[in-house]
């Protein structure tokens, strides 16, 4: 039997006269990795407590391995790991102590020396001091703390919501670092999260809600697929006849001594007729910019014209 | 790391219960030993703090009294005393006055604190294990482990039973051992006294489901026991051994298996049916909420500040108004009730009763109602005293949360903050005095046709407000220097209380009794006010608020 870890069919949820989710979809299969995007309000949170039995939905379903999230959440919980994004831990507790509650409870497959090996091995990468009180840790040390718990357990499923806020770069890396060592044991996770390269690094599929819906869900390759790639070439020939090519966006032109430098964006759909158009005009250089979730993610928000400008003279340079 | 291949990653290991096949009912409950250890670990101290001292104060009671009044006359006397409305009010229904024993002694004048005590510990507990782990967003994560639903709140009471029973226990052996009482009518009194409490831990429980803070959770469940208190008081006075009214109070349950005179257990049997009502009532919301949410739906606010909410004082009296007009509200509803007992007719009654016994109008002096307003003041201004030490340590939080360095970030001086706190800790005093003591018994007693001066009533609210200023500033100096150890400053409301209400019997040494601010306002209107005592407290308020302007000043601010 191989439910899906995540099945989140039609997701209804209000409080009071306010709708926080509405009809979501949400799936994440078995050893994918599924990003998790929406802006602050569109029910992200909201969806991982329905998920985790910790708030009711008023219609739809939401399933965990193909059981009732509500219904039978002790036994789901077995098989998973859940990491806030703001966590809060017992202030006269040390991050060893806490770490070891919120382990306990889960079984270990190797034996309890493993556990502690495991255990220093995580603490050490993550460059937490486990004997300081919980009362003491910055944010990003008590992200740290949860993080390490949800990693010692080696569940079936993680699910993160914005597991790297208050963390450093550093760590991030160490983060995306442990979530590629559980994507390659086969394990499913679900990030919901606020920083798009994170999930374009770690993420096989997307799924982007608004206002407690699902706009968009798919590999990162099929919504690419959707969106055009930005391409900044040089040439020696008069580069006119291009804006004129069907697929091609955005034509800005600028001559330099001999040579013209063209800006232009390309529905990903056309790249092939474009770029043969391009070959006939004495190519000096070349550079292409595969669409970034960014740009996915404004298209759906409504995207603020300057910043786009901006990103594109960064591309060119 | 071994690295387990695709969805064999995890086989369940032979032997192990597969949760989904066990019935609905104990998967809720499903962790809940786990949940248990740790809330009894956590909370140690507390519990080991709390439960021995009520524990020992059983014991040292039990031998004060053999000590103060060693023999039947003596104790005769004070059943005497004591078998009127105020000592009525203050004590029990009086089983055994006409052969007034240790144990009987004990039973009707410590039983009601023991209780109020024991339910203090077991409501903030209570709250503290249940709805405070959900606000502060730690439940989430303890939720996200296989644990039941009820996991929490069983566990939290579970913690509360093993503090009481280990309070019954010990309770009792230091009472039988030290005043050789009889075993089961000792068994019985601490038995009862725990039930009341588990009442209100259960009340608690539901409480917790109604509110989102803890600090409302709790705070409804004091107003329960208060209450409580009230009713089984007014019962009390009404017939003798209680009236109907009586009955309605957990108090009384536990009052009315007569210890030590005639012991019955049947009334124990309303403590434990409210018990299983509590929880099946705080089982049943507790799968029709969300976690994080709450039956008593928070409000929505204004979008922009009044003019006015530009100051420190501003900020911290929008922080604490909705407490203070509650604690108002409830101040009103106790005292308001409680002068119309000084009408013409409750009047009459209580000079009778002092007329009728010799030693009442010594001990009660010439005039009982200016004991019973007295008696009355100082339970408003003891409320009073609670109320202004929590909203002192308020500012605690305040810091440790960062939000104090917030303010600070702002061109606004420490001593702005801790004078904007200590201001409405004192117009909160005032207000609860006068308006909610003074004033409510004053038009409660002229609607029922009785005579008490509102001078009086208005002079007494001031002397008190002098002794509630020291404490304000011991609290706040207490913080200024020392912010871990300002909890502490809870220890002299307790002094206060102990000083008040047992000095006497406990023959407290003079050495102490004047640590206590309430020992210099005294007993007015029963006995005058002493204009150097008055000037005295003014003087060491003034000090101390000086004492802890200078230390907050000087000292670091807990990291955010």
């Amino acid at each position: 039997m191989s439910e899906n870890p995540v099945e989140v069919v039609d997701l209804h949820k209000s409080f009071g006269s306010v709708k926080a989710l509405d009809g979501l979809r949400l799936t994440v299969r078995p050893g994918e990795v599924a990003g998790f995007l929406g802006p602050n309000g569109a029910g992200k949170s909201t969806t991982i407590r329905v998920l985790l039995g910790l708030q009711r939905a008023d219609s739809g379903t939401a399933r965990l391995f193909g059981g009732d999230a509500w219904r039978d959440a002790v036994s789901l919980h077995r098989r998973l790991a859940y990491v806030p994004g703001d966590v809060s831990l017992w202030p006269n507790l040390t991050g060893g102590e806490t770490i070891d509650y919120l382990t306990r409870l889960h079984d270990s497959a190797d034996g309890r020396s493993e556990r502690s090996r495991r255990k220093a091995e995580l603490l050490e990468r993550f460059e937490l001091d486990p004997t300081k009180k919980a009362r003491t840790y910055s944010k990003g040390n008590r992200q740290k703390v949860a993080l390490v718990a949800a990693f010692l357990i080696d569940p079936e499923l993680y699910i993160f919501d914005e597991p790297t806020s208050g963390l450093d770069p550093l760590m991030e890396a160490v983060f995306t670092e442990q979530v590629q060592q559980v994507k390659n044991a086969g394990k499913a996770v679900l990030l919901s999260s606020h920083i798009l390269s994170e999930v374009e690094k770690l993420c096989d599929t997307v799924t982007i809600i608004r206002g407690g819906r699902t706009v968009e869900s798919g590999t990162l390759a099929e919504l690419r697929h959707l969106t055009r790639t930005a391409v900044s070439v040089v040439v020696t020939r008069n580069p006119a006849a291009i804006a004129g090519l069907p697929g091609v966006h955005d034509v800005t032109v600028s001559e330099g001594e001999g040579v013209s430098t063209v800006d232009l964006s390309v529905d990903n759909a056309r790249m092939g007729s474009v770029l043969t158009a391009l070959a006939d005009l004495d190519v000096r250089g070349l550079t292409a910019t595969p669409p970034s979730l960014e740009e996915l993610f404004r298209r759906h928000y409504g995207g603020n014209a300057a910043a786009d400008e901006s990103r594109r003279l960064e591309v060119v340079s | 790391m071994s690295a387990p291949t695709l969805n064999a990653t995890r086989p369940v290991p032979a032997g192990r219960t597969i949760p989904t096949a066990k019935p609905a009912g104990t998967a809720a409950l499903a962790g809940t030993g786990y949940l248990l250890r740790f809330m009894l670990r956590r909370n140690r101290v507390r519990l080991i703090a709390w439960t021995g001292s009520l524990a020992l104060f059983c014991g040292y009671y039990v031998v004060a009294i053999g000590a103060v009044y060693p023999n039947a006359a003596d104790r005769q006397n004070r059943a005497a005393s004591i078998g009127n409305a105020g000592g009525t009010l203050l004590a029990g229904p009086g089983y055994g006055l006409e052969d007034y024993t240790v144990g009987r002694m004990f039973a009707n004048e410590m039983s009601l604190w023991l209780m109020v005590l024991l339910a203090t510990m077991n409501i903030l507990l209570i709250a503290r294990n249940t709805r405070a782990e959900e606000s502060s967003g730690r439940l989430e994560m303890v939720r996200a482990l296989p644990v039941g639903r009820h996991a929490g709140s069983v566990a939290a009471f579970l913690v509360v039973v093993i503090a009481d029973a280990a309070f019954v226990l010990f309770g009792s052996l230091l009472m039988i051992g030290s005043g050789k009482l009889a075993a089961t009518d000792t068994v019985v009194l601490l038995t009862g006294v725990m039930l009341t409490g588990l009442v209100l831990a259960g009340i608690t429980t539901v409480t917790g489901h109604l509110t989102v803070h803890s600090r409302a959770a709790s705070g409804l469940a004091f107003a329960v026991l208060g209450g409580a208190v009230l009713i089984r008081g007014i019962g009390d006075i009404q017939q003798v051994h209680g009236s109907w009214l009586s009955w309605l109070s957990p108090i009384a349950w536990a009052q009315q298996t007569r210890p030590y005179a005639e012991v019955r257990l049947w009334p124990l049997g309303l403590s434990l049916a409210a018990i299983a009502i509590t929880l099946a009532v705080g089982a049943v919301l507790a799968t029709r909420r969300d976690l994080g949410g709450a039956l008593l739906r928070g409000r929505i606010g204004p979008a922009a500040a009044a003019p006015s909410l530009a100051t420190p004082f501003a900020l911290v009296f929008r922080q604490q108004r909705s407490a203070l007009v509650w604690w108002l509200v409830g101040c009103v509803a106790m005292f308001g009730p409680a002068g119309l007992f000084l009408g013409t007719d409750s009047g009459a009654s209580l000079q009778d009763i002092a007329t009728q016994n010799e030693l009442t109008s010594t001990i009660f002096g010439d005039d009982p109602i200016a004991a019973f307003l007295a008696i009355m003041m100082l339970h408003n201004a003891l409320a009073v005293a609670i109320f202004t030490t929590a909203a002192v340590l308020r500012i605690k939080p305040e810091e440790d949360e960062g939000r104090l360095g917030l303010g600070l970030s702002r061109s606004t001086s420490r001593t702005a903050w801790l004078l904007a706190h200590l201001s409405v800790a004192g117009i909160g005093a005032l207000v609860l005095l006068f308006l909610g003591g003074a004033l409510p018994l004053w038009v409660g007693s002229s609607l029922s046709g009785g005579h008490t001066a509102l001078p009086t009533l208005l002079a007494s609210a001031g002397a008190f407000a002098l002794g509630v200023a020291v404490l304000i500033t011991f609290t706040t100096a207490l913080y200024a220097w020392a912010p871990r150890l300002s909890p502490l400053a809870w220890v002299l409301c307790a002094l206060v209380v102990v000083e008040r209400f047992f000095g006497t019997v406990l023959h407290l040494p003079a050495a102490v009794k004047v640590l206590s601010p309430f020992w210099w306002v005294g007993d007015y209107p029963k006995a005058d006010l002493d204009p150097v005592h008055l000037i005295a407290l003014g003087t060491v308020s003034a000090v101390l608020a000086a004492v802890a302007v200078t230390g907050f000043r000087r000292r670091d601010l807990a990291a955010g």
